[in-house]
């Protein structure tokens, strides 16, 4: 399963110009408005026809110099920022629109688990101006899945919500991401998100891509960092519960080490994602005592990058997984930090908010 | 209220007109509201020009340009006959001076509902896989119904007040062509008449309120219907 994008395209003194490939499990574009992210978006659900450029879903050619396959055609279910639900049905209805031109009967027990999934048993016969920000988005993703979409395009599915609601959506989003067969193609301005739930990510920047790759290696790596920002940057680990402390604290081993973190409710044995942010980590030469950080783990530097500010981002390998800590450039200067020293990144267990750790996926 | 024979004749004929001239002009406008809504092409000034000029030109110019055009030896007029349909002094070309006087009036409100609905959702509809027809059909329709119900409403009230275009182009033949308003004006032009005339009136007012009060009641339990109450 595969998407393939290579768009160019001009309006205004506006160009975007780019490619790049998406893969099974969840593509995050990011960047900030005005990136061209939702250009990008309607060109590949066929709202907009490109200048110029190829768009091929799973071998089957979307747009190219002779091609352009209908919005109506392509099987891309498009899940927008306003929901877009159909004001005149209720929510019953409009999943129904969904199924009704699905290219295959839905079996009942199919159209149930979307619906369970999403948590929809209770709104069926609401009207859309009856539910909640964040129930008419679950009903959109619904209704979008009914069509049985050889992709789900999620164009910024969480930004008109507030964070309560947000928080309350993306359990429901990574249980899609883990559960449903179908490439996702997660349109975002918020790293978190991207953080949380995307496998893959790809950063636009004024019309171009200027980085791409696995999320765990582009929000790591330091020259990411100013398309992502010095305060949201922060690398993504793979963690798994090993056991659940009594004093609240939660024991997590990751491939470099251990960590100990707070209000971590899955059962033992979960598989995790921990974003943890490059301002939250020290770093240290030696091994440190009397420190009241329980989280230490033994690193190897493997990059550094000077910003135009006092900041420099350090990447630091831990086990397979990579480490990214944003330190002043004096200190830089003071420890001697160069590629290739082994060290010790300190993280404060508190500093991990609830919301950066999620249910890990693949 | 008792009405003499050629006063109901005028009710019933003025009925029949104003049903008929609706009838014929709704497909008609709603395609030229959509266009007007919807659509980029060259001509739509123009078309849009063509489609409000009975509301400026002189009804009693509209009407001679009708009989111009589908009179005996008009253009159409000749075509229509091979085909044996009378237009000119008949009731049927009361029904199509009553369609062209109020079709501006009908596709404005069409063009305003159209113009209302949210092209997003359309859009939508596309990427759930819904072919063209179906979204009119399934998403736009539905949501531009009031609309369409007012447009009904005007285009009727319309139809059943014209007079100017109808008296030129099917002059006002009693039992044939003679419309309430035709006939009102009839009575007044004799002695004595004034008296119909007033009863005529007063039917006048009821007929088109009576449309209005149909029509609320219509919108309201459409506007329940699509969810917008």
């Amino acid at each position: 399963m595969s998407l393939s994008v290579s768009l160019s395209h001009r309006y205004g003194d506006f160009h975007l110009d780019l490619a790049f490939e998406a893969g099974p499990g969840v593509t995050a574009i990011f960047g900030p408005s005005g990136a061209g992210k939702s250009t990008v978006a309607q060109a590949i659900a066929g709202l907009l026809k490109p200048d110029m450029g190829r768009i091929a879903l799973n071998e089957r050619v979307l747009v190219d110099e002779r091609t352009f396959v209908s919005a109506s055609k392509r099987r891309v279910g498009y899940v927008f920022q306003d929901g877009r639900l159909f004001p005149h049905m209720n929510v019953a209805k409009n999943l129904r629109f969904g199924a009704r031109f699905a290219p295959s009967a839905h079996d009942v027990s199919e159209e149930g688990k979307i619906i369970e999934l999403l948590g929809l048993q209770a709104l069926q016969e609401r009207r859309p101006h009856q539910l909640s920000g964040g129930e008419k988005q679950r009903v959109a993703l619904a209704r979008a899945l009914l069509s049985q979409p050889e992709l789900l395009l999620l164009d910024e599915p969480l930004s008109a919500l507030d964070e309560p609601r947000k928080e309350a959506i993306l359990p429901y989003l990574e249980r899609l991401r883990d559960q449903v067969n179908v490439p996702i193609i997660y349109i975002s301005h918020s790293v978190a998100e991207v953080a949380r739930l995307a496998d893959q990510l790809v950063i636009l920047k004024a019309g171009q891509k200027v980085a791409d790759g696995a999320v765990e290696i582009v929000l790591s790596d330091p020259a990411a960092l100013p398309f992502v920002g010095v305060r949201q940057a922060g690398s993504v680990l793979r963690a798994r519960v090993e056991e659940h402390g009594c004093d609240g604290l939660s024991q997590l081993s990751v491939s470099g080490g251990v960590l100990h973190l707070p209000g971590i409710s899955a059962p033992v044995g979960a598989q995790l994602r921990v974003r943890i942010l490059a301002q939250d980590v020290l770093i240290s030469l030696e091994e440190p005592h009397g420190l009241s950080s329980r989280n230490v783990v033994p690193v190897e530097i493997s990059a550094l990058r000077r910003g135009d500010g006092p900041g420099v981002a350090v990447q630091m390998i831990a086990g397979q997984d990579r480490l990214l800590a944003r330190i002043t450039a004096r200190a830089a200067e003071e420890l001697a930090l160069r590629p290739g020293l082994r060290c010790f990144a300190i993280l404060k267990a508190t500093a991990v908010p609830r919301a950066s750790i999620s249910q890990g996926g693949h | 209220m008792n009405l003499r024979p050629e006063e109901w004749d005028a009710l019933l004929l003025s009925l029949k007109v104003s049903v008929w001239a609706v009838v014929i002009s709704l497909p008609l406008a709603l395609l030229v509201a959509w266009l007007l809504a919807r659509r980029e092409f060259p001509g739509k000034a123009l078309l849009s020009a063509l489609v409000h000029l009975p509301l400026v030109l002189p009804p009693v110019v509209t009407g001679y340009l009708l009989l111009l055009a589908f009179g005996r030896n008009g253009v159409f007029g000749k075509v229509l006959a091979d085909w044996g349909i009378t237009l000119a002094f008949h009731w049927t070309g009361a029904a199509l001076a009553a369609a062209i006087m109020g079709f501006p009036l009908v596709v404005r409100a069409i063009r305003l509902a159209i113009e209302a609905v949210d092209p997003k959702l359309e859009q939508a509809a596309e990427t759930l896989g819904a072919g063209r027809l179906h979204v009119f059909a399934l998403v736009t329709l539905p949501l531009i119904l009031p609309g369409i119900l007012a447009g009904v409403v005007l285009g009727f009230a319309k139809a059943m007040g014209e007079f100017g275009a109808t008296i030129t182009f099917v002059a006002n033949i009693p039992g044939q062509t003679q419309t309430l308003p035709s006939a009102i004006y009839a009575l007044l032009q004799v002695p004595g008449g004034e008296a119909a005339a007033l009863r005529l009136g007063i039917l006048s007012l009821v007929v088109a309120i009576g449309a209005v009060l149909l029509s609320e009641w219509l919108a309201r339990r459409v506007a329940e219907r699509i969810g917008r109450k």
